[in-house]
């Protein structure tokens, strides 16, 4: 494919007089690990959630596969191939685990690639290592099985693109790494990944590329080692 | 094989409502029952909305009421017969369940449970002012000569009893469906589920319309019931009150919690209302409400499935 997969461009998000998003634009190509960093309160997360859909935006366009996508509800976006998870996990409480892979297969990926069927559900569990726990609810897992929970309901939707909101924060270290080398191997599987994250050391090992924002403006765009090196990057996270 | 069974089960009920009504027993019973009977139309349909997708209404005697007012228009209009009575009130009641879910879906928990309040309190006024059904005054119903078998009471009771049955096979039917694995979601988490390729908003929708219909249906046959209608029967608090209840007490999640609990709230308030006082009754519900949300917050399958585990 010619284009990249998905093109934001002059995005714009205002909650009453504050601008949480100022003109943004990025272009994540297919294949691609994407990073998105910034301070807290720089609009990653209003950035996500305009590109998820879960916001409408006030200007700008989002084009996916060179098609326009800015008007499209949620869960339209989700059967394009958009798939997000979220911050705090929020998983299906009154359902198994199995159970809450079942809603996107059902829901999202039926009829695509990837079809549907409880089997499914066990092979994705299965390679993220929830398949002891499929029979459990949600409330009797750990804090890195409920993020993985939600990294594998995100799986089952069979996403092009996998947005990643901090699933790692709050983990330790090797969990951290577990969490990575399953992103890792979702990307190998040709799945584009956008990351955002507060924990450097992993976005720096996991992107190819990496855009910055700080208060709701993109101030830098690179290879991690050239947005490391950016004094306007470092004046956003430790001031003057 | 499971399916064939419900409908083998749903056809005994018929059988044994048609027989019962062929036995002479006292008149009471079917009067009794009728209200009970009305009770599992009414918990049914508010669970499709209420347990399913999580929308708590309290605006049930809207609802209701809508059933019973299309059905008063129509017998004062044209004189229609009961079959055509009971669809027209449902559609109306399914409309006002498109319109409000348009209206109020968008806002969440608390909020859309304060909108269907109000719903029921407007609705009301506009009856009230309205002569034709009847006006403040109320209006009185003359049943149709010669019901197609027993007197007109047993043969209403035999109707809601086949209400009630269809009502539990389609929540039944949906509970089972994507339909009702996508509610179930959107229930545990809009947000979630809208993000997992769940059309929230069209399920929403969906559960308002259907749940609308059926509590329309049971207000339907209420005029030739009571065979004297005013607002303030029709738009009773109890509706409002059991159609949380008994859902809440015999367990939401399944289409069983609300048969359950519509049947023993419903033989505890008739028995209440004969033994001990009219006015008992809602008092009662409320004391069984309270004890319920505190002690067993999932209601009495809730209760079953933890001594099960056990």
């Amino acid at each position: 494919m010619a284009g990249p997969l998905l093109e934001v461009e002059g995005l714009v998000k205002r909650f009453g007089g504050f601008t949480a998003l100022n003109r943004v634009s990025l272009s994540v190509k297919a294949g691609e690990r994407f990073g998105l960093i910034g301070p807290n309160g720089s609009g990653k997360t209003t950035l996500i959630n305009c590109v998820s859909g879960a916001l409408p935006v006030d200007g700008g366009s989002i084009r996916f596969e060179g098609r326009e996508i800015t008007a499209l509800p949620p869960h339209q976006r989700t059967r394009l191939g958009i798939v997000r998870s979220f911050q705090i996990p929020k998983p299906f409480t009154s359902m198994t685990v199995r159970e809450n892979l079942g809603i996107p297969l059902e829901y999202a990926a039926a009829g695509r690639a990837g079809g549907e069927g409880s089997a499914d559900a066990d092979e994705i569990l299965e390679s993220i290592g929830l398949h002891a726990k499929a029979h459990l609810r949600p409330a009797g897992l750990t804090q890195i099985e409920m993020r993985k929970l939600e990294l594998a309901r995100a799986m089952a939707a069979r996403p092009k693109l996998l947005i990643s909101d901090e699933a790692m924060a709050g983990l330790s270290s090797t969990e951290v790494d577990d969490i990575l080398a399953i992103l890792f191997r979702l990307n190998t599987q040709g799945i584009t990944i956008i990351m955002i994250e507060h924990i450097m050391r992993a976005v720096m090992r996991f992107s190819e590329r990496i855009v910055v924002l700080d208060a709701g403006e993109r101030i830098a765009e690179g290879t991690p080692d050239e947005v490391v090196r950016n004094p306007a990057v470092e004046k956003a996270y430790l001031g003057e | 094989m499971k399916t064939g069974r419900t409908l083998l089960v749903a056809l005994a009920v018929i059988v044994a409502g048609i027989l019962l009504a062929k036995l002479r027993v006292n008149p009471y019973f079917y009067f009794a029952g009728y209200v009970i009977l009305q009770y599992i139309v009414i918990a049914t349909a508010w669970n499709i909305l209420g347990g399913y997708a999580g929308y708590v209404n309290f605006g049930t005697p809207a609802f209701f009421a809508m059933g019973a007012y299309t059905a008063v228009f129509l017998i004062r209009s044209v004189h229609a017969p009961l079959p055509v009575l009971i669809v027209a009130g449902g559609l109306v009641a399914a409309l006002l369940g498109l319109g409000i879910g348009y209206l109020t879906l968008r806002l969440r928990g608390t909020f859309f449970s304060i909108a269907t309040l109000a719903l029921a309190v407007v609705l009301q006024t506009a009856i009230i002012n309205w002569e034709y059904v009847g006006g403040s005054r109320g209006l009185s119903v003359i049943r149709p000569s010669g019901p197609p078998f027993g007197n007109y009471v047993v043969f209403l009771f035999t109707v809601m009893g086949g209400l009630a049955v269809v009502s539990v096979l389609v929540a039944r039917f949906i509970e089972r469906s994507w339909i009702g694995r996508g509610l179930a979601a959107l229930r545990d988490n809009e947000e979630a589920a809208e993000c997992m390729g769940v059309p929230t908003l069209k399920l929403k929708l969906f559960a308002t319309t259907v749940s609308g219909f059926f509590l329309g249906v049971a207000g339907a046959p209420f005029p030739y019931y009571v065979t004297f209608v005013e607002p303030n029967s029709a738009f009773a608090l109890d509706y409002a009150v059991n159609a949380l209840a008994m859902p809440m007490i015999g367990g939401t999640t399944s289409w069983v919690g609300p048969v359950i609990g519509a049947v023993l709230l419903g033989t505890a308030s008739q028995l209440a209302t004969v033994t001990i006082s009219s006015e008992m009754n809602l008092f009662i519900v409320g004391v069984v409400l309270v004890a319920f949300v505190v002690l067993a917050p999932e209601g009495i399958l809730g209760l079953v499935r933890k001594l099960r585990s056990r």
